[in-house]
């Protein structure tokens, strides 16, 4: 086999001399693998589809044995992970798709082109299940809103994400933002896409067919984003600002006209096996199209479109140029492909061809440059069981007590602090930026617990929703990331819906240190044992490791983006007051638990002691008589309680319904405790008078605790503990802090 | 022949994106600024060598695309 | 009645448009794509928001030359109804089929929210089930919304009636001259809007106040031939 040479690049011996493959992240164990699977040593072309296939991001390497603990099967699960999303029923032939995946270091550079691109990546995964993307979701994470880096990364990640969603024309319905020093230097961006399909028209990205042809679709490709997928496993750095070339630049438009030509092909029925080019670009497709069918593929890289002159093979298989997608059809309906992508001005290009030889050979020139075992490639990475440490701090704060804090008298003073907190205040000044009504199915918009978009020419909705606490998972992994999927579910019943399934964004720091992997390992038992109480298992999801700089690794952050079902439109419930003279029940106990919560933020900026305790069969018993007294037409609105507990959640649900409340609260609490503390399993709801009694009936019958705590009236909120004010303000005040904390922030 | 085309927003329409970056610069000490603009460049790389007819067709393409006459002039230079 | 909802590459307000039109009047609704050389079949065309060609160089720069603009301009001239919503206003301000041009919002940042329009011109085939002065809630979703016409436009567009719609006093999102969110051309049958509402046609949805722009343009077309509705 001949060496593909510019005068730059270095021959095999010169790879192996110089050790210029730990350059790419190959470990010398790994080289020698790889040796060993070559038969030789690897030329330059062929060290880099292995350094970016045996990269964390795409082998998952690090964190295979932590995905392993996740339940991921379900009676109505028809898609686990393993394709571009995971696939779930959701009757008379329908079924949902959905996925979330991070851009996290890219956004840390270039915020404005690493949120578009993530998000025009996450919904390329949609569509190529074959599946009309409905909806987008984001969960970002930044440092303290008061530093000038922060403005300037939160300002353009939602610019960015904005950019690319509305041009695409797919609506940002629902997300979180949240702000705490842990994510200064290592801002997190999890985009996530919601898609609807016809189980008939499920794709699976395989090269199926020995002799079929392989097209590439999409804009031409240039030296964009080479070596993105190994950036992303790796810590950031000075280094990092200099790398700004191994970002990539996002086409909307472009993404717009591939994806109805995509969905157009696929409605067709003529395709066989269909990818998207993301992380590794050609090379990630096309050895994983080949491995998922058994089969072998040949690439004839003169073929591929190119927008910059003298690519090498090298940089063709590594180059991460957006927009571009890969097929597979039979020969004769090579034509009929080729005119759809003609209709909507798209190169379609025939690159290749599948065979049965199980390698991957590359072709430039003339020459045969690559010649690869694609199942070295795709399934033998070395899994590595990384040491895992508990840290001594953990043992320590057990003793904590959160509680232990002077008592706040000022408790209208103490919300108006909390609610003015940048993760607690209104993200208007975030949504208002994205498109959420395009295709008109936005039942709920961005405000409530979760989104809600219709799905159109039945009487069915999906719920949906992205959650994750990092302060909670950083104090008690296991028990972090139980709350966060419980938290996910308990927003998706309150907003009318049953749980389906979730799709998980694993944010972690550097797993290479045990610390760090404790809490992988046991945040990941936490969600696996909430997954499994609650009936929601994981269809897929995504790893970003390595967020951390010189300062330190951001806090554990498993996101959680969970979809559900609203059985009938009528069953659509949101967080605000709607009337007069409603009722207020509060389900759920409170006891004075802190650790984590906004309050002990904003008095003493970091977190501390253990987070909120949570009993899943309590939460699973809650969640349950919510969603059927919801069915059943008793309920008028319904909110979860989380960061800033009751007094928040009750602001919340006054701002929402444009609604005052007058509540009466009973406890041994000090009242700066029960208003404030951040309990688990609580929900507020709010009913007609004449339905309050049969409410309160369902509740005791299922066995939640619960007391009627007031009624919507006026337009204060007055809440009164043990007989005593504790709470009084006008609704438009606490809306006026709570509208204008970011606002002014970014002025 | 290479054409550089300059797309203005008109004197008397209101820049906003002007106005914000005149900010930007006093914000981070730039404070002699005393008015921003901010317009377009295009450059197009033209097959021809007939100097007169190139002026009259880039002319053509700024009044008919390149420029919104309504709110923006544009003036260009031709090298080559 | 049939109605056209052209379809560019980029256009993405094309499907809401349609099921808008067969939600409220059920009337015969094609999309017709770009390239398409013969609208006389349709009585109403719809030019749809999105972000037709990315909206590169300028908002509906490039959709003003696709050979289906030659028909809407055809259209225009024979009095046929023409409605641009959002992008579909921008590319129709581009075609010169209605004064002045849309830019940037003021405050540079997209806004996507409900908004309170005022109802200046009720004599409009869109807007005949409206009362005058009415207020109506409408969403908006735009970058580029920012209404722009010199002094003398401006004055032709006021003594001539062509203001459709305004923001509520205090409620402009763009900065847009005399808080315009909609125009319409010297004939009145050609109208130009930020705001869509085809959004607005479903109280699940936020605002049912855009229903009645499409029973309006039913009602004028049945006058046109012999049979009014109520809307």
């Amino acid at each position: 086999m001949a060496q593909q040479l510019t005068a730059k690049e270095p021959t095999p011996q010169q790879i192996v001399e110089q050790k210029l493959y730990t350059q790419m992240g190959v470990t010398d164990q790994e080289f020698e693998l790889i040796c060993g699977f070559l038969g030789r040593q690897p030329n330059y072309t062929e060290i880099g589809v292995f350094s970016v296939m045996w990269s964390e991001h795409c082998s998952y390497k690090n964190s295979k044995p932590i995905l392993k603990k996740f339940p991921i099967t379900g009676p109505r699960v028809l898609m686990g992970p393993g394709e571009g999303a995971g696939i779930v029923d959701i009757g008379d032939n329908q079924a949902v798709v959905f996925k979330i995946e991070s851009h996290n270091h890219p956004s840390a550079v270039e915020p404005y082109q690493g949120a578009a691109t993530g998000v025009g990546g996450i919904i390329r995964d949609i569509f190529s299940m074959g599946a009309r993307p409905v909806a987008l979701l984001n969960s970002l994470r930044f440092g303290n809103l008061a530093n000038d880096r922060v403005k300037y990364l939160f300002e353009n990640v939602v610019s960015g994400i904005a950019g690319y969603g509305n041009c695409i024309g797919i609506p940002t319905v629902a997300g979180e933002v949240m702000f705490d020093e842990s994510y200064e230097g290592n801002p997190l961006v999890n985009a996530m896409c919601v898609g609807l399909i016809d189980h008939d028209k499920i794709q699976r990205g395989v090269a199926k067919g020995v002799g079929n042809p392989v097209f590439y679709v999409g804009p031409a490709t240039g030296r964009d984003g080479i070596h993105g997928a190994t950036f992303a496993s790796v810590e950031l750095s000075e280094e990092s600002e200099e790398k700004r070339t191994a970002v990539q630049v996002g086409d909307p438009f472009m993404e717009k006209l591939v994806m109805e030509a995509t969905l157009e092909l696929i409605d067709s029925g003529i395709v066989l096996g269909i990818q998207d080019m993301g992380a590794a670009g050609l090379t990630c497709s096309s050895a994983e199209m080949a491995s998922k069918a058994g089969n072998g593929l040949e690439l004839y890289l003169d073929e591929v479109p190119q927008r910059e002159t003298g690519m090498t093979p090298y940089e063709m298989m590594l180059s991460e140029s957006q927009e571009r997608m890969l097929f597979v059809v039979e020969p004769q309906h090579e034509a009929q492909a080729k005119e759809i992508f003609d209709r909507w001005g798209i190169i379609c290009a025939k690159v290749g061809k599948v065979t049965d030889d199980g390698r991957l050979r590359l072709f430039h020139q003339g020459e045969e440059v690559a010649d690869m075992p694609v199942k070295a490639l795709v399934d033998e990475c070395p899994v590595y069981n990384k040491p895992s440490s508990e840290p001594a701090s953990f043992r320590e704060s057990a003793a904590v007590d959160t509680a232990a804090f002077d008592e706040i008298t000022d408790l209208n003073g103490a919300l108006e602090k909390v609610l003015a907190s940048p993760t607690v205040a209104s993200k208007e000044w975030v949504y208002n930026q994205y498109d959420y009504m395009v295709r008109t199915a936005t039942a709920v918009r961005p405000g409530s617990d979760a989104a809600v978009v219709l799905v159109d020419g039945t009487r069915k909705a999906l719920a949906m929703t992205t959650d994750c606490n990092g302060r909670y998972v950083h104090l008690d992994p296991e028990m972090g990331g139980r709350i966060a999927v419980a938290e996910a579910a308990r927003n998706i019943v309150c907003s009318g819906a049953e749980p389906l399934a979730i799709t998980d964004n694993l944010n972690f720091g550097n797993p290479e240190k045990p610390e760090i992997f404790w809490q992988l390992e046991k945040s990941a038992d936490g969600m696996s044992e909430a997954c499994i109480k609650l009936d929601t298992p994981v269809i897929g999801g995504n790893v970003s490791l390595y967020n951390e700089n010189a300062k330190g690794a951001i806090y554990p952050t498993p996101v959680i983006g969970m979809v559900g079902l609203v059985h009938d439109i009528d069953h659509i419930t949101t967080q605000g007051f709607k009337s007069e003279g409603d009722v207020i029940v509060l389900l759920g106990e409170t006891k004075a638990e802190f650790g984590g919560s906004e309050l002990q933020y904003v008095q003493n900026g970091v977190p501390s002691g253990r987070p909120p305790a949570i009993d899943l069969d309590v939460e699973k018993q809650v969640q349950g008589a919510v969603l059927s007294a919801i069915q059943q037409g008793l309920v008028s609105s319904a909110h979860d309680l989380s960061e800033g507990g009751i007094a928040v959640a009750l602001a919340e649900s006054c701002m929402s319904g444009g609604k005052g409340a007058n509540v009466s609260l009973t406890s041994e609490l000090r009242p700066d405790h029960l208003l404030f503390s951040e309990s688990q399993s609580r929900i507020l709801l709010s009913a007609k008078p004449e339905q309050a009694d049969a409410l309160t009936a369902l509740l005791s019958e299922q066995g939640v605790q619960h007391a009627v705590i007031g009624t919507v009236t006026g337009s204060s909120l007055t809440i009164n503990v043990n007989g005593k004010p504790a709470i009084s303000a006008p609704v438009l005040q606490l809306e006026k802090v709570w509208k204008d904390a970011i606002p002014c922030l970014m002025k | 022949m290479k054409a550089r085309v300059y797309v203005t927003i008109k004197q008397n329409v209101l820049d906003p994106q002007g106005t914000a970056v005149q900010g930007a610069l006093h914000s981070i000490g730039f404070n002699e600024v005393e008015k921003v603009r901010i317009g377009k460049y295009l450059e197009l790389d033209v097959d021809t060598t007939d100097r007169a007819e190139a002026e009259e067709r880039i002319r053509q393409m700024c009044e008919k695309l390149l420029a919104n006459t309504v709110v923006e002039d544009y003036r260009f230079e031709l090298e080559g | 009645m049939k109605f056209a909802v052209l379809v560019f590459p980029g256009s993405n307000c094309d499907i809401d448009c349609y099921k808008a039109v067969e939600q409220t009047i059920g009337e015969p609704v094609d999309y017709v794509w770009h390239t398409t050389t013969d609208l006389s079949g349709y009585d109403c065309i719809i030019v749809p928001g999105g972000f037709s060609y990315g909206d590169y160089l300028r908002c509906g720069s490039i959709a003003n030359f696709a050979p289906v603009m030659n028909e809407v301009r055809k259209a225009a001239e024979a009095g046929k109804y023409i409605l641009g919503i959002c992008n579909g206003f921008q590319i129709l301000t581009e075609s010169r089929l209605l004064p002045g041009a849309l830019l940037r919002n003021n405050g540079m940042k997209f806004r996507c929210h409900q908004a309170l329009l005022e109802v200046v011109n009720n004599d409009t085939p869109f807007t005949n089930q409206y009362a005058q002065g009415e207020v109506v809630d409408i969403p908006i979703a735009h970058g580029e919304g920012n209404y722009y016409c010199d002094e003398a436009t401006l004055e032709a567009l006021k003594a001539n009636n062509q203001i459709v719609f305004r923001y509520v006093a205090g409620a402009n999102p763009n900065g847009s001259a005399h808080d315009i969110a909609g125009i319409c051309n010297k004939a009145g049958n050609v109208v130009g809007m930020m705001p869509h509402p085809e959004r607005a046609v479903n109280q699940l949805l936020g605002s049912e106040d855009g229903k009645r722009m499409f029973t309006s343009i039913l009602n004028a077309w049945r006058e046109q031939h012999g049979a009014a509705i109520n809307g």
